[in-house]
C-alpha cells in the first residue's frame, strides 16, 4: 500500500513539475509494437510522430521505443515513460489496451491514446482509423482487373478489424465481377516477412492474381513481384517502391494530422478523453497513388469512389447486403452502424469457409 | 606466440569468473557499439545496469525485476536439471503457454464463483498442462528413440496456434466485443496472483522462483536422484553401470522442467499479464536457456543470472526511451552476452600459453 502511494504521489509530483516545465516543453511518448522500420503500421506511427516533432520543433520532445512485447512489459515501458515525465502517451496496438489503462490509473495528470481499442477513461483516448474504406476502393480495383477471378488475402488475426476489410474488399469486388472468389489464408501474426511470404506464394499457386494483405510487411509485394503478372496493393504505407508493378494502389494509415492535433491540444490545455474513428474523409486513410498499370476507366471509376466515401455520401457498408448464412443483415439502402462494425465477427455472403476460432 | 593447451581438470576458478568476465567484456563490446552509433557509452552502460537499481525511479524497477525475473529462473531451474543430465528440452516455450492456459481456463470456468480454492486449483492445472505438453517429447523419445530437442521445439510452434485459438475461441472474453482475449484475471479476485504486499512485486511465482531455486539445490546435492543426474551428464557410461534408468530419468528431467515451465506460464497470465491473449508469450522460454547457461547450471547461478537477465531487459527499454537507442541495438548487446560466455569457456578446459615453442 505504502509503495502504491510512494508512485501516486511520486507521480503527481512530477505531474506537477511537468505542468510547470510545460512552458519549454511538451514530452510526448510513442510505445511501437513492431520495428520503425517495418515499412508498414509502425512505420506510418513513426512518421506521425515525426510530424509532430517537425510542426512544434523546440516545444516538443518525443520518445519511444519500439518492438514491446504486449502484456507486462508495454506496462513497464509506460510507466516508465510517465515516470521521466512524459505528458501525452500514445499506445499504438490493441494488446496495449488493458496496460494502458493500468498505468493511466496511475498516473491521472499524464493523458494516454490508445490504438485500435475500445477502452476509454478519463485520461485515455481511443483513436483508430477506417480502413474498411479504403479497402473498398481496393476491392473495386482488384475485382476490376483480376483475370483468373481469384483474389488472395492474407489476414493477420481474425478480429473485427480484419473481417471489415475482407467483407468491405468483397462487397466492392463483387459488384464489378460477380464471379470473383476470394482465398483468405490466416497468418497469426501482423509482421513476420518468411510467413507473410509463404502466405503469398500458396496464395499465387491457388490461381490468385491479386493479392491483398492485412500484415504488415513487403514480403507478399516481393512474393508477388518474383511471380509476376500478381497485383498487391501497399499495406498501412505506400510501399511505392513496388510499384508500378506488382503494387497498383496501396492503403495508407495517416496518422500525422491527428498526432499533431492532439499533442496541441495537450500543449494548449484544451485535450479531453475522445474516441476517434476517422476515414477518408478526415485524411486519417489515404489512397496511394493509382499506377499507370491501372487501365483508366478503371482508375477513374476508383477515384470516383474515393470522394463518394471521403464525402459520406455512400457508405463502404449500404445495403442490400446479406450475412455468410443468407440471414439478412442490411435491407436495401440500410448503412451499418459502428456498434456492429467495431464488433463485425461475420463474413458477408458470397465468401467461403469459416471466420476461425 | 600464444598456444592453447588442454587442462587436465577444467578449472573451477575460471568455470565461477567467466560469466563475470562475459559481462564485463560484454559491456566493453556494448559500449563500442553504442559509441559506433552516436551515443555515450558510458551513459548507455549506466542506464542499463545502474539506473534500474540505484536510479531516481529504482522505488519502481526493483520490484519489476523481481516480476521479469522469476519466470525466467523458474523455467531455467526446470531446464537445468535435463541440461546436466544431457536431456536437452528446447520447448519451454511451449510448455509454459500450455501451462499457462490450462491454469486460466481453469479459472475462467469458474468465474464468477469467488472462492480461495480456485488459485490453488489453478496452479496445479497449469503445472499439469506444462507437464504434459513436456511429456509429448519425453514419451516419444523412451518408446521411439525421437529427438527430444526437435519435438520439444516444434511443440512450441503448435502450442502457439492452440494459444491462437484459445483467444480467439474457446476462452474468448464473451463482453471483449468480438476482439480476441479473454478475460482479464486482475478483475477476478480468486483468480488473480496478485502481489503479495502491494508495490514490491513479489507474487507466487516470485516466491515458487525461490522455493525452486531451493529445492533444486538440496535435489542436485543431497539426494540421489539429483547425483545420478549429474552422473548422467557427465559419464553416462558410469551411469549405466551404476544402474540408473535412462527412461525414468529422461521422464523425470522433461516432466519436471515442462511442469515448471507450466507454473511460470500460470504465475505470468493470472498475474502481471491477466490474460490469455494471441501475443502472450514473450519468449520466457527461450531466453531461459540462456539464464541457465549463464548461471552455469548451478540453481543459485541461475537465480543471480535470471536478475541479471531481466535487468539487461529493464535497463534495456529505459535505454531506449531515454538515448533512443534502437530495439535491435539492445537485442545485440543480450545476445552478446551469451556469445562471450560460450567463447571464455574455452579457457574453462583450455588455457593460454604465452611461451615461445624454444623455452618451452
Amino acid at each position: 500500500m505504502k509503495l502504491t502511494k510512494l508512485l501516486t504521489s511520486a507521480a503527481v509530483a512530477l505531474g506537477l513539475a511537468t505542468t510547470a516545465m510545460a512552458e519549454d516543453k511538451t514530452k510526448v511518448g510513442f510505445v511501437f509494437v513492431g520495428p520503425v522500420g517495418d515499412g508498414g503500421w509502425t512505420y506510418e506511427h513513426n512518421k506521425g510522430r515525426l510530424a509532430v516533432e517537425e510542426k512544434y520543433g523546440d516545444k516538443v520532445e518525443t520518445v519511444f521505443v519500439e518492438s514491446v512485447p504486449e502484456g507486462p512489459d508495454a506496462e513497464r515501458v509506460m510507466t516508465q515513460m510517465a515516470l521521466d515525465g512524459a505528458d501525452l502517451i500514445f499506445t499504438t496496438s490493441f494488446g496495449y489496451m488493458d496496460p494502458t489503462i493500468n498505468v493511466a490509473k496511475k498516473f491521472p495528470k499524464v493523458k494516454f491514446e490508445h490504438a485500435t481499442g475500445y477502452k476509454q477513461a478519463d485520461n485515455v483516448s481511443v483513436y483508430s482509423a477506417r480502413f474498411y474504406e479504403g479497402r473498398a476502393v481496393q476491392g473495386h480495383i482488384a475485382g476490376s482487373m483480376t483475370k483468373s477471378n481469384v483474389i488472395g488475402y492474407i489476414g493477420s488475426y481474425p478480429i473485427p478489424e480484419v473481417i471489415r476489410g475482407i467483407n468491405s474488399a468483397y462487397i466492392h469486388a463483387k459488384k464489378v465481377n460477380p464471379d470473383v472468389q476470394f482465398k483468405i489464408v490466416w497468418a497469426y501474426t501482423w509482421f513476420d516477412p518468411a510467413k507473410e511470404a509463404d502466405a503469398a506464394k500458396v496464395l499465387i499457386e491457388q490461381g490468385a492474381d491479386v493479392i491483398l494483405q492485412h500484415t504488415d510487411s513487403t514480403a507478399p509485394q516481393a512474393a508477388a513481384q518474383a511471380a509476376g503478372n500478381v497485383i498487391t496493393f501497399g499495406q498501412a504505407s505506400d510501399m511505392s517502391e513496388y510499384g508500378p508493378l506488382p503494387r497498383v494502389s496501396s492503403i495508407i494509415d495517416d496518422w500525422a494530422p491527428y498526432y499533431i492535433a492532439r499533442v496541441g491540444a495537450v500543449m494548449d490545455g484544451t485535450w479531453t478523453s475522445t474516441s476517434t474513428w476517422d476515414g477518408i474523409g478526415a485524411g486519417m486513410v489515404g489512397i496511394g497513388e493509382i499506377s499507370d498499370a491501372v487501365p483508366a476507366d478503371i482508375k477513374e471509376q476508383a477515384l470516383a469512389l474515393k470522394a463518394s466515401l471521403a464525402s459520406g455520401e455512400y457508405h463502404a457498408f449500404t445495403g442490400p447486403v446479406n450475412k455468410q448464412d443468407g440471414s439478412a443483415w442490411l435491407a436495401d439502402g440500410e448503412t451499418a452502424d459502428d456498434g456492429t462494425l467495431a464488433g463485425m465477427n461475420f463474413y458477408v455472403e458470397g465468401i467461403e469457409g469459416d471466420v476461425p476460432n | 606466440m600464444i598456444r592453447l593447451e588442454k587442462r587436465p581438470q577444467p578449472s573451477k576458478t575460471l568455470s565461477l569468473a567467466t560469466p563475470l568476465i562475459a559481462v564485463v567484456v560484454t559491456m566493453i563490446a556494448g559500449g563500442l557499439l553504442f559509441a559506433t552509433l552516436g551515443k555515450n557509452p558510458f551513459e548507455a552502460i549506466r542506464t542499463i545496469f545502474w539506473d534500474p537499481l540505484f536510479g531516481e525511479y529504482a522505488f519502481y524497477y526493483r520490484p519489476q525485476l523481481l516480476v521479469k525475473g522469476a519466470p525466467l529462473v523458474l523455467i531455467a531451474i526446470g531446464l537445468s536439471l535435463g541440461f546436466r543430465a544431457g536431456i536437452w528440452n528446447i520447448g519451454a516455450e511451449g510448455q509454459y503457454i500450455v501451462g499457462a492456459i490450462c491454469g486460466a481456463g481453469v479459472g475462467l470456468a469458474f468465474y464468477p464463483m469467488e472462492s480461495f480454492l480456485i488459485f490453488p486449483l489453478m496452479v496445479l492445472a497449469g503445472a499439469l498442462g506444462g507437464w504434459a505438453w513436456a511429456m509429448i517429447p519425453a514419451l516419444l523419445k523412451v518408446k521411439f528413440g525421437t529427438n527430444e530437442i526437435l519435438v520439444s521445439l516444434m511443440l512450441v510452434y503448435v502450442a502457439e496456434q492452440l494459444l491462437a485459438s484459445m483467444s480467439l475461441g474457446l476462452l474468448k472474453n464473451p463482453q471483449g466485443f468480438g476482439f480476441p482475449g479473454s478475460r482479464n484475471l486482475q478483475d477476478y479476485a480468486s483468480a488473480h496472483n496478485a502481489e503479495l504486499i502491494t508495490g514490491s512485486g513479489m507474487h507466487w511465482g516470485v516466491v515458487a522462483a525461490f522455493i525452486a531455486v531451493i529445492l533444486a539445490y538440496v535435489l542436485l546435492n543431497k539426494h540421489i536422484l539429483g547425483f545420478n543426474i549429474r552422473l548422467s551428464g557427465e559419464a553416462p557410461r558410469a551411469a549405466r553401470f551404476a544402474g540408473v534408468n535412462p527412461t525414468r530419468l529422461i521422464l523425470f528431467c522433461l516432466g519436471a522442467s515442462g511442469a515448471l515451465a507450466g507454473l511460470a506460464g500460470l504465475f505470468e497470465v493470472s498475474g502481471p499479464s491477466g490474460q490469455v491473449s494471441i501475443d502472450f508469450n514473450a519468449g520466457y522460454g527461450f531466453t531461459a536457456i540462456i539464464v541457465a547457461f549463464l548461471g552455469r547450471l548451478h540453481p543459485v547461478g541461475i537465480m543471480l543470472a535470471g536478475l541479471l537477465m531481466a535487468l539487461t531487459y529493464i535497463g534495456g527499454d529505459i535505454a531506449e526511451s531515454n538515448l533512443q537507442l534502437p530495439a535491435a541495438a539492445i537485442q545485440v548487446f543480450q545476445g552478446m552476452l551469451l556469445f562471450f560466455l560460450l567463447a571464455l569457456d574455452l579457457l574453462t578446459n583450455y588455457r593460454l600459453k604465452f611461451a615461445s615453442k624454444g623455452v618451452a
